[in-house]
């Protein structure tokens, strides 16, 4: 019922254990199971299938990073948060990292003390609205109705939007993705609005998706990143080099397909070192030489994961745009593996 | 019996303290007293000290950072440059507002359903029973999204309303319904001092019509007293109230805003909006509220011994007469202290506005603020503050009116 309040009492009650306990990566190695927060049900991010299986682009990288920590790809506890409930979870450590859609910012990497590790996803806010409004430009919609999801930077990149726009529109806050769509579709709301991925991911689940369209305007930068607690740059490090792993693999070929034959030695030293057949990486890391094969064994390379989950061919439809890689034009690009 | 023959010894044992009877329940509550507030001060200190470690501390200040975001129902002026501070006391005015519309129409329904739960009418007593156990057994949180579910399914779109030749026509050309709300229209004056100034003087209006008619009645009352015969008083009343207020409304310029349905592609525009979450926040809190109600104006009213109503009847009073000048009166000193709880749960259950996404203390302060600043601490112990202080409120002044209507004993 309070949910404010049991979330507080819940923030102290991390805190204190969160103080006591020894580093991130020797927790997970206990406890042999990553716990990881994903979105309530984002379709292609994160969403349990038929099976009540998680699946998703998002899951698809705490399965990678299980792999590389514990072995196992399956050994993942996921903890469904809310906009509202996602900071807290990580900061009492109910969570060992957060892969949530997650804007990086920098009054949540600095003031909230959370650690960004990358970007996984270059997204951008959007508006989805009705055809028949015939509406064709963020410009138009003086007056509208726009449902928003309470507790994201949405929120506030729509009220900066409106303002340097000079309209003027009618909040409706909303808690899930699901009431939202329940709201948008029984015409509560003229508008909705979150990042273009989702919008897509939800149109995706509609009757009938061609009702809808969505507008030309992005009018925010949402580069959408997994975080874990500051502080404990061990596991961070662990996390960012599983995503720059992935990332890797793309740039250098190395795909689900190919990665044993891979992983048996290949010409290309920076393959042989992402691979462990060469060099000590694995080992700075605190991990064993293998550490990344196994996590790109889970789903494939970075390439794979999008396609699968939210790419072209899947009902959600997203093109690589910004998230091609920086050889192709696009804004990926891993550190090198050295 | 040995205390009888011994005096008591004048000097005092440690033994005393668990082995004498005067001592022993004062040393128990003491140790008692000690072990929790060292309990407090260990989860205090725990908390202090792990907020230090994390690198966080406790700190107000982000109440007077702009907010950013914007709030749709606001009784004051707002935007989304004003403070965290502002927006918390949009939410405390749209918390109060639901409250106090809530406990109205609850005490409505309640005592309603109470009276007619006693009924000798068969079909009425045990439809109004039916309410009551059908809405206190399920969670109101339940009926709160059942009823906008309701509101925002089976009513149209405001588009309907909207355009030159719309699907639907404004009720009476100045109501319109739809699943964003009601909109109404609103009065407004085109004269007079501007702003609020208008408002406070036509309320002066009304409260010195309030007492010239009192006046009025009391010297009707000393004449009834003198005489026997009371003077009709019905056309003076009526004018006291009426005349001065036409006249103050018409020198002010009063003038009503109607809803427009040209002036937007996407909703009406202009009018009183009672939106769709507070209607529905609002009617589930006093309907689920009210089946409580009922249940304790029931028992009041059967506190009351039935010698009572035959006595009323034997003295020829009508049924209506005997319930409200006999019985109710009476009832009032069993049902006013649980209806001051029934009052202290709709100010606390309407926290769950945001389930319906009306923007009271705990969506804005407790919700928005608290996410976008990250102070959950800050904004969880403020939230508190809040409620107990409403709380407490509400407990005074109905305990002040409780006491008014008690047995008063000389």
């Amino acid at each position: 019922m309070k949910k404010s309040v049991i979330l507080g009492a819940a923030t102290i009650a991390g805190l204190a254990a969160g103080a006591a306990a020894a580093g991130t990566v020797d927790d997970v190695k206990a406890r042999g199971k990553l716990n990881c927060g994903v979105t309530t049900g984002l379709v292609g991010f994160a969403s349990p299938d038929a099976n009540g299986e998680w699946q998703g682009f998002d899951v698809s990288l705490c399965r990678a990073v299980a792999a590389a920590v514990l072995g196992d790809a399956s050994a993942v506890e996921f903890v469904p948060t809310t906009g509202k409930t996602r900071f807290t979870a990580l900061a009492s450590g109910e969570i060992d990292m957060l892969a949530r859609n997650t804007t990086w910012t920098f009054s949540r990497d600095v003031d909230l003390k959370f650690e960004f590790v990358g970007v996984n996803y270059y997204d951008g806010q959007g508006f989805m609205v009705p055809k028949e409004l015939g509406v064709s430009s963020a410009k138009e919609l003086d007056g509208a109705t726009v449902c928003i999801q309470t507790g994201t930077t949405t929120e506030l990149n729509l009220a900066d939007f409106f303002r340097a726009n000079n309209i003027s529109y009618e909040p409706v806050p909303i808690e899930t993705n699901a009431e939202a769509q329940q709201q948008y579709l029984a015409g509560a709301c003229d508008v909705y609005t979150t990042d273009a991925s989702g919008l897509a991911a939800t149109r995706a689940s509609f009757e009938n998706p061609g009702d809808h369209v969505l507008l030309p305007e992005i009018i925010s930068k949402e580069p959408l990143g997994p975080l874990v607690r500051h502080g404990d740059h061990e596991w961070g490090d662990v996390v960012r080099w599983t995503l720059n792993a992935l990332i890797s693999a793309e740039e250098l070929g190395v795909t689900s397909a190919n990665i044993d034959e891979m992983a048996a030695g290949t010409d290309n030293p920076e393959v042989n070192r992402l691979l462990g057949t060469e060099g000590t990486l694995g080992e700075m890391l605190g991990l064993d030489a293998d550490w990344a094969a196994r996590a790109i064994k889970v789903d494939g390379n970075y390439g794979e994961v999008f396609a699968k989950n939210i790419g072209e061919e899947t009902p959600i439809g997203l093109a690589r745009g910004l998230n091609a890689q920086w050889t192709e034009g696009g804004l990926l690009y891993s550190p090198p593996f050295r | 019996m040995s205390t009888m023959t011994d005096p008591p010894k004048a000097d005092f044992r440690l033994s005393m303290l668990i082995n004498d009877t005067r001592y022993r329940s004062l040393t128990f509550q003491v140790i008692a007293a000690i072990v929790i507030a060292l309990s407090i001060w260990y989860l205090g200190n725990n908390l202090i000290q792990n907020l230090r470690a994390a690198g966080l501390n406790i700190s107000y200040s982000f109440l007077g950072d702009p907010s950013g975001y914007d709030i749709n129902q606001r009784l004051i002026e707002y935007d989304s440059q004003a403070s965290h501070g502002r927006a918390a006391v949009v939410g405390i005015l749209n918390t109060l507002l639901v409250a106090f519309l809530a406990c109205i129409t609850a005490t409505l329904f309640g005592v309603i359903a109470g009276v007619l739960r006693l009924s000798n009418n068969w079909l009425i007593s045990k439809l109004m029973a039916f309410y009551v156990e059908i809405f206190r057994n399920i969670p109101v949180l339940i009926w709160i999204l059942i009823i906008f579910f309701i509101i925002t399914a089976s009513m149209p779109a405001p588009r309907a309303y909207l355009g030159e030749d719309a699907e639907r026509g404004m009720t009476l050309g100045l109501f319109a319904f739809t699943n964003r709300g009601i909109y109404v229209p609103f009065p407004y004056f085109t004269g007079g001092f501007g702003g609020i100034a208008n408002w406070l003087l036509v309320i002066a209006v009304l409260v010195a019509s309030y007492f010239s008619t009192r006046v009025v009645n009391k010297n009707a009352q000393l004449k009834q007293e003198k005489t026997g015969i009371r003077p009709n008083t019905l056309l003076l009343n009526a004018a006291i109230w009426l005349v001065p207020l036409i006249v103050v409304l018409f020198l002010l310029g009063l003038s009503w805003d109607l809803p427009d349905p040209l002036a937007n592609r996407f909703n009406l525009r202009g009018g009183l909006q009672i939106g769709a979450p507070l209607i529905a926040l609002w009617f589930a809190l006093s309907i689920y509220t009210g089946a409580f109600i009922a249940e304790n104006v029931r028992a009041g009213i059967q506190a009351i011994s039935k010698g009572q109503t035959e006595a009323a009847a034997a003295l020829g009073l009508r049924q209506g007469r005997i319930m409200n000048l006999v019985i109710l009166p009476q009832a009032l000193r069993v049902i006013i202290p649980p209806l001051i709880s029934q009052y202290l749960n709709i100010t606390k259950n309407s926290s769950l506005a945001i389930a319906v996404g009306y923007a009271d203390i705990t969506a804005t302060l407790g919700g928005i603020t608290l996410n976008q600043t990250g102070r959950a601490i800050e904004c969880v112990l403020l939230l508190m503050l809040f409620y107990l202080t409403a709380s407490l409120l509400i407990s005074m002044v109905m305990n002040i009116y409780n006491a008014s209507v008690k047995l008063k004993e000389r």
